[in-house]
């Protein structure tokens, strides 16, 4: 898979570490109301979707930057990627 | 139809006429007791031991393509029990107990060979924690032994033992594991739950759950809508997108795992022989095809194909473990979609939906657990309460905090 860097174009996939669903950067608020139940479903649950997924890839062999990437799960077909901080300056993953 | 090497005979000198399909292929009934979703390994023995074992009828086992036609047909076929937790040990010896009467059982040769499994180690933290767990599987019931360098070495001579940077020093040896034939379980599960009067319904997905005021009431298929009391999801790989259809999110993702097989080869591998310092694992068929497979590709994945660097991974870890792998030629390469959970160990349990039962989160090592996994599922089915050997696998063990971690990475799929 090569994966199209915001930054430095084509790269392949290898370079990166996966992480998981991007929903991971909408990190619930420690301090609010039923925060235990909040961290119990943001750290286990998963909406794990057959079609798009958007989801975090680390350039850990290139730039260490953190990307969205938008990818179909039945096709392996990457239909896009985004520095993870743009995403989560405009308001998060979701 | 009782199989019987008599019977084998008196075909042969009749022509091989009287041999009869396995199982009906009959229409669905409006209404079931129980309604098993998926026909694969897991789902066919639950209906077999449900009407079995714990005596139920009105049974149907729904599955969108042919039986066994995912991971019970893509796996690598190794089962073993040397497994550490003890939420997990007791239920995979369980497992290999069912696996060792599993032919006498159900009549139907699934080629059972308790050839055993060698998890080699090579540093010595490696083999203290192997000397642990073979202790843990000791005190369930298992067998294990500890061998020193040189008793691998009368065991498998070819491995590489000049290797510097990862020399062998032992390995745990579980004698009992071994391998079996991965489509004869499916279809040994099949023919005695038909026999019983489970009814197989193949081509038959299932696109919606009916549930009213908290408790499911039947499913709606492709081949129109199914009432039953009881629903069981056993459908690894799909669960999350199944159990999306009652509203609720899994602690699973799906990912891809790759299995590779060479061309056929004169005996040359006792047994299992699992590579301590990278993940690669071997055996041999019967056919003389070496059977291997390693990592998986580390993404979410419904795909049922993976990816070139993995491949690249796992024959890396085959010449560093046994050179002469490189000689042999593969034949075929394939991938499975599975249930990753988010502690590596797998879910057999009621969910908040009434009448609504979960089998799922098998991640890599569904195979082995086929017998045992069945028969705890239909034991939830049939009482309500968990087998005895099943009890961990709770559903809410991760908001309990009572996750069963073997490898201890964390909430990570992709790693376990």
């Amino acid at each position: 898979m090569l994966i199209p860097h915001p930054l430095l174009g084509l790269r392949d996939a290898q370079e990166f570490t996966y992480l998981g669903d991007a929903a991971l950067l909408n990190r619930p608020d420690g301090m609010a109301e039923g925060a235990e139940a909040a961290f119990a479903e943001y750290v286990y649950l998963r909406d794990n979707p057959a079609g798009l997924h958007r989801e975090l890839w680390f350039h850990e062999q290139g730039d260490r930057s953190w990307l969205v990437v938008t990818r179909d799960t039945t096709t392996h077909q990457i239909l896009g990627a985004e520095l993870a901080r743009d995403v989560k300056l405009k308001g998060g993953a979701a | 139809m009782h199989f019987s090497g008599l019977r084998v005979i008196r075909e042969a000198l009749t022509g091989h006429k009287g041999w009869k399909p396995l199982w009906r292929n009959p229409e669905p009934q409006p209404a079931y007791d129980y309604i098993i979703v998926g026909g694969g390994g897991h789902g066919l023995a639950t209906a077999y031991y449900l009407a079995k074992a714990f005596g139920r009828a009105r049974i149907a086992v729904l599955e969108k393509s042919w039986l066994g036609s995912g991971n019970v047909g893509r796996n690598t076929t190794i089962i073993r029990s040397n497994y550490l937790l003890p939420g997990n040990e007791p239920f995979y010896e369980f497992s290999m107990k069912l696996w060792e009467g599993l032919e006498q059982e159900f009549n139907f040769n699934a080629m059972v060979s308790q050839r055993g499994i060698l998890n080699l180690c090579h540093t010595d933290a490696q083999r203290d924690a192997y000397r642990r767990r073979g202790n843990a599987m000791l005190l369930a019931g298992a067998d294990a032994e500890l061998l020193d360098r040189e008793g691998v070495r009368a065991m498998a001579p070819f491995l590489n033992f000049d290797n510097a940077r990862f020399p062998i020093k032992g390995g745990l040896l579980q004698r009992r594991a071994g391998t079996a034939r991965h489509d004869g379980v499916a279809w040994g599960y099949a023919r005695g739950a038909d026999m019983q009067g489970v009814d197989l319904i193949q081509n038959c997905e299932v696109t919606g759950l009916r549930i009213k005021a908290g408790r499911v009431c039947g499913v709606e298929t492709t081949r129109g809508p199914i009432a039953a009391g009881k629903v069981g999801v056993a459908v690894a790989g799909a669960s999350s997108r199944v159990m999306a259809m009652a509203g609720m999110r899994l602690p699973i993702e799906s990912h891809v795992l790759q299995a590779f097989v060479t061309e056929g080869l004169k005996p040359t591998i006792p047994g299992v022989i699992t590579f301590g310092a990278g993940h690669f694992y071997v055996s041999q068929s019967d056919k003389g095809g070496l059977v291997f497979g390693g990592d998986i590709d580390g993404y979410n994945s419904y795909a049922q194909r993976g990816n070139l660097p993995v491949i690249e991974d796992v024959t890396e870890g085959g010449m560093a473990l046994m050179p002469m792998i490189g000689r042999a030629r593969l034949l075929r390469v394939w991938g499975g979609a599975i249930d990753m959970s988010m502690d590596g160990s797998p879910i057999i349990d009621r969910t908040p939906v009434e009448g609504l039962y979960l089998n799922a989160g098998w991640c890599y090592g569904g195979f082995k657990a086929t017998p045992a996994s069945g028969y705890a599922f239909a034991h939830l089915l049939a009482t309500g309460r968990p087998h005895e050997t099943a009890a961990a696998y709770r559903l809410d063990r991760f908001a309990r905090g009572h996750v069963i971690d073997e490898k201890g990475v964390g909430a990570q799929p992709n790693l376990h």
